[in-house]
Formats: C-alpha cells, sequence, structure tokens
C-alpha cells in the first residue's frame, strides 16, 4: 500500500511530466484559457488511467519488436472509444470533453508513460502511477491556462477581470506559452529550493 | 502544377509556417533532444525519413482506401498506426546499426511514434488537398523545418551551459524562455503570406 501510495506522489510531484519535458506538445496549443488546461488535463487523466492498465495487462503478450504500433492503437482506440461514449451518454460533458479526447491521441505523455512505466509494471501500480501523473499534468495545464488566460485576456475561467479592452498577443501565440511555462517552472523551483534547501527540478 | 507553386510550399513549411515555432507541432523533441547538435542531427533525420514515407503512404491509404469505402472517420487511427508501424521499423533499424544513437535518443526515439508534427503533416496533406507530390514536397520541408529548428535550439543551447541564469530559472525555465525568444523570431516571418 505505501509502495502504490508512493508511485502516486511521485508522478504529482517530482514525476511530473513537464520536469520531464514531455507532453507538452497538445499541452501549450490549449492552455490558452484556463478550462481548456483543465479539460485537457482531465481528458489525458481519464485515457491514461486506461491506456496504462490495459497496457500493462497485456505487456506480456505484446512482442517487443511490435509494441510500437499495439501500444498507439491501445491509445487511439481508447481515445475514439471516451469520445464517443461520452457523446453518447454525457452529451453535455461531450460539448466540453469532445474537442480534446482526440488530442490525446498525440499527447505522447500517454505513450511515455506505456513505454516507460506500464510495460513493465503490474496493473495496479500503473493504475496508481495514471492517477498520479494525470493528476500531476492536470494542476501544471490548468496553472499555466489560467496565467496565459489572465495576462493575454484579462480574464481567469471566463471572468473578466481588467475589463473588456484587456488583452497581450503575445500570451496567447507560442512564444507566449514558452515564457508562461519558463515562469512557472521557475516559481515551482524557488518554492522547492525554500522549502526543501535544494533545487531538483529539470533533467539537464 | 509547376516548379514554383512547389518551391512556395516548401518556404512556406519551412520557415514562414514552422512547425515547432508557429504550430507547436512536435515540442518534446524539440525540447528533449536537442542538447547537443549530433543529436539534434539524428533526430532530425529520423522524423524526416518518417514523415516523408508516411506523407506517400497515408495519401496513398486515403485516396485509394478511406475514400472510395467513406472510411474517413478511421483517419486519425489510420494514419497514426502507420505512422508507429514506420516507427518501430527505424527503432529496430537503429538499435541494430547504431546502439550508440539508440542510446542517446532514449524515450524520445519510440515518441516519434506519438510526435504531433508527424501526424499533423499527414492530415495536412489531406486537408490542404495537396496531389501525391506536393504531399511528399510538403512533408519533407515541414521535417527539415523541424531538423532545422532543432539544430537552431542545439545551438543556443550550447551557449546556454555557459550563461549564468537565477537560481530559479537554472535548468528547464532558461531552456523554455530561450525557445520563447525564438519563437519570437518566427512569428516576425509569419506575415510572409504565400498564397
Amino acid at each position: 500500500m505505501t509502495h502504490l501510495k508512493y508511485i502516486l506522489t511521485s508522478g504529482l510531484i517530482q514525476n511530473n511530466p513537464f520536469f520531464l519535458l514531455i507532453g507538452i506538445c497538445p499541452a501549450v496549443v490549449v492552455t490558452t484559457s484556463a478550462i481548456g488546461g483543465l479539460m485537457m488535463g482531465l481528458s489525458t487523466l481519464l485515457v491514461l488511467l486506461f491506456s496504462n492498465f490495459f497496457i500493462s495487462l497485456l505487456r506480456k503478450l505484446i512482442p517487443s519488436w511490435a509494441r510500437i504500433p499495439c501500444y498507439v492503437l491501445i491509445i487511439a482506440s481508447l481515445a475514439n472509444a471516451f469520445d464517443l461514449l461520452l457523446q453518447a451518454f454525457f452529451p453535455t460533458l461531450s460539448v466540453n470533453l469532445g474537442v480534446y479526447l482526440p488530442l490525446t491521441i498525440v499527447n505522447c505523455l500517454i505513450f511515455a508513460r506505456a513505454e516507460m512505466f506500464a510495460s513493465k509494471n503490474g496493473p495496479l501500480e500503473s493504475i496508481a502511477d495514471g492517477l498520479g501523473i494525470g493528476l500531476g499534468f492536470t494542476c501544471i495545464l490548468t496553472l499555466l491556462g489560467m496565467m496565459r488566460e489572465i495576462l493575454g485576456n484579462g480574464s481567469v475561467f471566463g471572468i473578466e477581470l481588467f475589463g473588456k479592452h484587456f488583452s497581450l498577443l503575445i500570451f496567447m501565440m507560442p512564444a507566449g506559452a514558452f515564457f508562461c511555462l519558463g515562469f512557472l517552472i521557475a516559481i515551482i523551483q524557488k518554492i522547492a529550493s525554500c522549502r526543501f534547501g535544494n533545487t531538483q527540478g529539470g533533467n539537464q | 502544377m509547376n516548379i514554383t507553386s512547389l518551391l512556395l510550399i516548401a518556404f512556406a513549411a519551412i520557415v514562414s509556417e514552422n512547425f515547432v515555432f508557429t504550430h507547436y507541432f512536435g515540442i518534446c523533441p524539440f525540447l528533449g533532444v536537442s542538447d547537443k547538435p549530433s543529436k539534434a542531427f539524428g533526430m532530425g533525420a529520423i522524423v524526416t525519413f518518417v514523415i516523408t514515407l508516411s506523407s506517400v503512404l497515408t495519401w496513398l491509404l486515403d485516396r485509394y482506401v478511406l475514400n472510395p469505402f467513406s472510411l474517413t472517420y478511421l483517419t486519425t487511427v489510420l494514419f497514426i498506426t502507420v505512422i508507429a508501424v514506420l516507427v518501430q521499423a527505424v527503432e529496430l533499424f537503429i538499435k541494430k546499426k547504431s546502439p550508440a544513437l539508440h542510446e542517446k535518443l532514449g524515450i524520445y526515439l519510440p515518441l516519434t511514434a506519438t510526435n504531433c508534427a508527424v501526424l499533423e503533416a499527414t492530415l495536412l496533406n489531406i486537408q490542404n488537398g495537396f496531389n501525391l507530390l506536393e504531399a511528399i514536397v510538403f512533408g519533407f520541408a515541414s521535417a527539415i523545418g523541424f531538423t532545422l529548428a532543432l539544430l537552431i535550439f542545439a545551438g543556443v543551447r550550447e551557449r546556454l551551459i555557459f550563461s549564468n541564469p537565477p537560481k530559479a530559472f537554472e535548468g528547464l525555465p532558461i531552456l523554455l524562455i530561450s525557445a520563447g525568444l525564438i519563437a519570437m523570431a518566427f512569428s516576425g516571418l509569419s506575415g510572409i503570406n504565400i498564397g
């Protein structure tokens, strides 16, 4: 049990995908608003949980010389299946999540966890890993989305803060995404170094 | 169809519509393997091979299988499978021929399968209604653009080693901020509109 708990919390903090530079591509696309970040994070969490579980169940059956297509097929079918299920049973939720689910197919994070974790560990550990990593990802994405929405659009979760005409276009563009993420990680490193005395973020 | 239009497609894909800096595609390997020019070049070569070949395969697939049988809802799943099979082949080849490069690229080699740049190039080929030759040129040129971005960034990172950023910015943050600065430079080129 402590073992599972360790996997879960390590996904949230020191293994947080953003520190490993994985899964950033679709992340920066959707984080022009806080709600976009949150929805993308939740979609990823959903697909990651199940793909980790299935891949870890099938890990002894998938030969290593054909693993890449197998993983990709599992992830893509899961993302499509969730998309269709949501449309059928939760149409209101589907309006929000529907755009982001197909994007999870090209989210390298899910594939990376399959390759790095689920293919080597049991189903229970893999679920814990999926949950931890997924939640860590969602947190950072939502923070990044909030930061970019406040700076770029003067609002947060759609609520206007500085009046109608506030807009800094740069933060809506790729360059702004890099800047915000850079500052966000710097702030996290600063806090970590004050708390624990040593900076251990990044993998350089 | 003439040479000029092909050249224009290539120019747009390499410079003014550069995948990494103007469309955010392929950022993970862009940040992950650009710490040395040799690695960046290896990754660029792999992506170029995969994009060009998958452009051809997916174009044929779309024209002769998906469209005639109205299976277009399978486009993404089928395309990404084709890409994954190609990446798997490349991975096995490199593992055999150049274990050193295989070791260096690590997780980023299989990650090419979910590299958004590759999938997006094949999907854009179809969306833009390119013919086979144009699709090949577009795929190849986007990959060259990706390699260019990787090499530029690898150069910047070599300089960064000797820089002295504030403590909190060491490691990742300073990397991301330099990437942002390069992206700003490229966005200056986005005004070039090629019709």
